[in-house]
């Protein structure tokens, strides 16, 4: 049951893309054919599966205070968890190599429309933002983080999915010029949010919890979601400049 | 004729300038306009657009007028100036001149802004884009009024259908573009940016939120809010069905929804699959939910039981499952286009919408969140209904010349 209750809680209330909007560089970049999304999601479910519980026994076996005492008596007391960023990064970047190796061998089709976007998920901020979260919300067992992992990932492929799907059903829509491309695809990103928090606020708080306070706890979550999306739309804006300046630098 | 004359001589004057649209518009929208088609396909059909959208709108009208009585019904209620309605459908404490001019002062002002804000914006899109005005927001604007709180203050319904329109909308280029439903997404734009206006126990009946600390304060609970927190409303099952209960100004009445969702699929308007399938869905999910309860896994003290043991059946005409089951995810725009699709969507609408109903708390109207997520899936369901399809094909292609 606590299994099946994280599982749903990453793929849908904390999705990766529409509630903590990571991942976005890949998310929009390969998001322009379902086939080639299909292949990335998956990717990244295969990386999540496997950094996430690898980064898990990381944490409790070297990186948390008193981690070490596996060792010996006189390691109790050490805390190594300043180096849990490049530690996790660098177990990613591992695991990115060899899901590329993989990919290579396997599907040489794939890894050519993937191209630069595979060793990408090295520095895609979902992977990472996994293994962090994982250790800032102290899930307690390798099997519930495993569970965590392929849930935050099999979330991040649903929306890569969807996005995909739209965005090849919009193609022949007849978007206003300025925002076509990026910028469309950042207002589909947030109207799909308003979709997703659908979920927001679901399986919080057990039957013993007072209802009061479970409205609490469901308000701050709410605000962060309207910030969040509005930073998209600034974002929006933001890249409608970039593009804009790319279009200077062609004409200079 | 004479009018439809001074159309087209006004037409013809300001042709290629900017107003063109607009004079184009009055025109197409009263009679049929002189012209023929100049190039393409000459396809010969009665039903355009515009007949398209009047049909739904026709089976809109019944809902908006019982929507006046029973918001005037609603406010004399609470207030205990009169009794409940005793006499079935068409008794007589609900069906007069007070309660229908009350609620008509109040719901004209929301159809006036939702129709002036969200037309206005698309003259000016169409003045600017220098095409033909869209006749896409007729339906959107109808039912923008029948999915708000009574007294949900107009500026924050014009600032919503602002939102909805441009970004829901035209940013995506018109009419038959956008992705989702684009009164859904005002609505959900109201639901999230003002939650105070749109949930609650203050917002349903007309006068309820002034009354506040008086001493003959009124107040009236939709039965899903009072269903949330775990009490039981004496409303009796054909008081719901008939639609004598505080809720959404058009949602309410579950008999005329019926007619109109029943009208709809007559002049082949709106999609009989999606709509079974998304009444399918629900009663799977109400059945689920009852066995659970049956099963004692979930008692009595916890949250969920009072929606959990409801029945099955019930869901169906509390709250605004049947308004958006029958008008909103049958938008033929944002649903899936396949045939096959429309079963996995209508299914998932209605599996989804009970289910969100009952386990989120905090949103109690589960069928907009459901209907929005699905709008968001339906590419995704159509693209791989049509890959099946051309995979099948090409299996019996593979078949017949082996």
């Amino acid at each position: 049951m606590e299994h099946l209750e994280l599982f749903l809680k990453s793929i849908f209330i904390d999705n990766m893309v529409f509630a903590t909007f990571l991942g976005m560089c890949s998310f929009l970049a390969v998001s322009k054919k379902v086939s080639t999304a299909v292949g990335l999601g998956a990717a990244v479910i295969f990386v999540m599966l496997i950094t996430v519980p690898l980064n898990w026994l990381l944490d409790h076996y070297l990186l948390q205070p008193g981690a070490l005492s596996w060792l010996g008596e006189e390691y109790a007391e050490y805390d190594l968890s300043f180096l849990s960023f490049i530690m996790f990064i660098a177990t990613i970047a591992t695991m990115v190599q060899l899901v590329e190796i993989v990919v290579e061998k396997f599907s040489p089709s794939l890894y050519n429309s993937l191209g630069i976007f595979l060793p990408l998920i090295a520095v895609n901020c979902a992977i990472l933002g996994g293994s962090l979260f994982m250790q800032s919300r102290e899930i307690p067992t390798l099997g519930l983080a495993t569970v965590y992992g392929i849930g935050s990932g099999i979330g991040w492929f649903l929306a890569i999915l969807s996005i995909a799907a739209i965005r090849e059903k919009i193609r022949y829509s007849n978007v206003p010029a300025p925002l076509r491309g990026l910028g469309i695809t950042f207002i589909t990103t947030g109207l799909m949010a308003i979709g997703f928090m659908s979920f927001g606020g679901m399986l919080t708080g057990g039957d013993k919890k007072p209802k009061e306070e479970k409205q609490v706890a469901v308000a701050p979550i709410k605000d962060n979601k309207v910030e969040v999306s509005k930073t998209s739309d600034t974002k929006d804006n933001k890249k409608d400049k970039v593009v804009l300046a790319n279009n200077i630098k062609v004409n200079e | 004729m004479g009018l439809k004359n001074k159309l087209h001589t006004l037409k013809e004057k300001y042709k290629g300038t900017k107003l063109a649209p607009a004079f184009g518009a009055i025109h197409t929208f009263l009679y049929l306009p002189n012209e023929t088609t100049h190039n393409g396909t000459h396809i010969k059909a009665a039903d355009d657009l515009k007949r398209t959208m009047n049909t739904v709108i026709l089976a809109l009208i019944p809902c908006l007028i019982f929507g006046m009585f029973n918001a005037g019904y609603q406010h004399y209620l609470a207030a205990g100036d009169i009794d409940a309605a005793t006499g079935g459908f068409f008794s007589s404490q609900f069906w007069t001149l007070d309660n229908f001019s009350l609620g008509f002062w109040k719901i004209i002002p929301l159809v006036i802004v939702s129709y002036g804000v969200g037309l206005g914006i698309e003259f000016l899109f169409a003045t600017i884009k220098n095409h033909e005005v869209e006749e896409g927001y007729l339906v959107t604007g109808m039912l923008v009024p029948l999915i708000v709180p009574i007294d949900i203050p107009l500026w924050m319904l014009a600032v919503a259908v602002a939102f909805g329109v441009v970004i829901g909308k035209e940013v995506f280029g018109g009419t038959g573009m956008n992705i989702l439903n684009p009164a859904l997404t005002i609505r959900a734009f109201l639901f999230f940016a003002y939650p105070t206006w749109m949930s609650g126990d203050k917002v349903w009946v007309q006068g309820a939120v002034e009354s506040i600390g008086k001493v003959d304060a009124i107040s009236g609970e939709t039965i899903l809010g009072s269903l949330g927190q775990g009490k039981h409303l004496a409303y009796s099952v054909w008081d719901m069905f008939y639609g004598f209960i505080p809720g959404s100004v058009g949602e309410t009445s579950t008999l005329l929804i019926l007619l109109g969702g029943l009208f709809l699929i007559f002049t082949k308007i709106g999609s009989w699959r999606i709509m079974l399938s998304s009444v399918v869905g629900a009663l799977v999910m109400g059945l689920i939910f009852n066995y659970i309860v049956d099963a004692n896994v979930i008692t009595e003290g916890s949250k969920f039981y009072a929606l959990m043991s409801t029945p099955f059946w019930e869901h169906l005409i509390i709250g605004g499952f049947a308004f958006g089951t029958v008008y909103m995810a049958t938008d033929p725009v944002t649903a899936s286009q396949t045939n096959k699709g429309k079963w996995i969507y209508g299914f998932l609408v209605g599996f989804l919408s009970i289910l969100i109903r009952v386990f989120n708390p905090a949103y109690p109207e589960g069928v907009m969140l459901a209907i929005l997520l699905m709008n968001v899936f339906a590419p995704t369901i159509d693209h791989y209904v049509v890959k099946g399809n051309i995979k099948q094909r090409q299996k019996r292609l593979k078949v017949k010349t082996a």
